[in-house]
């Protein structure tokens, strides 16, 4: 590796962004999924697990994801269990 | 005789659709094929300068279509070849003057006299596109190693998929092999892997392609020495022909300089 790129930090090269980039992309292109439609499914999804859980809505992500055989939605909801988890400790004293 | 159509596109345009379509059909053409190029670009015909043949029309693919002139008569012979011939596009209109079915209707006459009908696609994905994709036995894409061009052939792959085509194959054109090995550019297997259709063609970036379009001669007329473009589309004419015909190495040789250059940077 060249000691000037070390020096500034390593570089990705722009042949693997390219292959990155057109990957995530076309997930959408091929599905018909906007990303303005994305938000809105994310939004949704928050509204009604939100009703049923407490979740951290900030940290909600929402993607696609794609392989040569298949497409599929996939949902990270972190839930907020901290203050679930101190008032179940409070109990057992 | 039952002549097969091959439909040159892209969806994006300045790939090389125009220079390969012209390519390929003097490369069949010169296998001692019958072959007829169409140009579907209309009102931006382009395939009758870069063959070289833009002083020599008299009538065109709407006065064939429009019932002006027989089809014998828009058919430009290129003399450099014994059976080379070329159907222009109007200029003066637009892609609306012709409909997919007077397409199909044209290139079933045309089947019973050619080998090869090689049909040049507009850029885009509209009428124009579906007027040169309707008669297509084969589609050809192709695609620069480039996030916009490799993006838009995935759409097009979409699109023949939906219209029933059968699978398109892919020709990648002015692929830098120098640019490849520093991986500042995708790779063949990058592009493969994205597009998942198969490969009949490589075209490396040669400046030959360029010179010999300024004379109006196609490269593969020319047979110039060393033109590795020119050997490449001889090598996807004769795979067109069904003949298996082994991929060029095009992975790049370092030179001096560049050993230099990787010393310099501290490279083993």
């Amino acid at each position: 590796m060249n000691w000037l790129t070390k020096l500034f930090g390593q570089k990705e090269k722009s042949g693997s962004v390219a292959k990155s980039r057109l990957q995530m992309v076309l997930v959408h292109d091929r599905s018909q999924i906007s990303p303005g439609l994305m938000e809105q499914i994310k939004d949704d999804i928050i509204e009604v697990i939100a009703r049923h859980l407490a979740i951290d809505p900030e940290n909600v992500e929402i993607n696609l994801t794609s392989t040569q055989t298949e497409s599929r939605l996939v949902a990270e909801i972190p839930l907020r269990l901290n203050d679930r988890r101190q008032k179940a400790a409070y109990s057992l004293e | 005789m039952s002549g097969k159509v091959i439909t040159v596109t892209s969806g994006k345009g300045g790939v090389g659709k125009t220079t390969i379509t012209a390519n390929l059909s003097v490369a069949l053409a010169s296998m001692g094929k019958k072959v007829v190029a169409i140009d579907s670009d209309i009102g931006l015909r382009n395939l009758d300068i870069v063959m070289g043949l833009e002083n020599r029309i008299v009538y065109d693919l709407v006065d064939v279509i429009e019932g002006r002139c027989r089809l014998r008569q828009a058919m430009i012979r290129d003399k450099r070849l014994p059976e080379l011939y070329l159907i222009p596009a109007a200029q003066t209109r637009d892609k609306m003057a012709v409909s997919p079915s007077d397409m199909v209707v044209l290139c079933d006459q045309l089947r019973a006299e050619v080998d090869y009908i090689m049909i040049d696609c507009p850029a885009g994905i509209e009428r124009g596109f579906r007027n040169a994709v309707a008669p297509a036995d084969q589609v050809l894409i192709v695609s620069n190693p480039e996030v916009s061009s490799v993006r838009d052939a995935d759409r097009i792959v979409g699109l023949v998929e939906a219209e029933e085509k059968g699978p398109p194959r892919l020709i990648i054109n002015r692929l830098k092999p120098a640019m490849v090995a520093r991986q500042e550019m995708l790779s063949v297997e990058d592009v493969l892997e994205i597009l998942n259709i198969e490969l009949v063609g490589i075209v490396p970036e040669d400046e030959s392609v360029v010179i010999s379009t300024n004379r109006g001669q196609p490269l593969v007329l020319t047979g110039l020495n060393g033109a590795s473009a020119g050997q490449a589309f001889r090598n996807i004419a004769r795979r067109l022909d069904g003949q298996d015909v082994p991929f060029i190495d095009l992975s790049h040789k370092e030179s001096f300089m560049d050993r230099l250059k990787g010393w310099v940077n501290g490279r083993n």
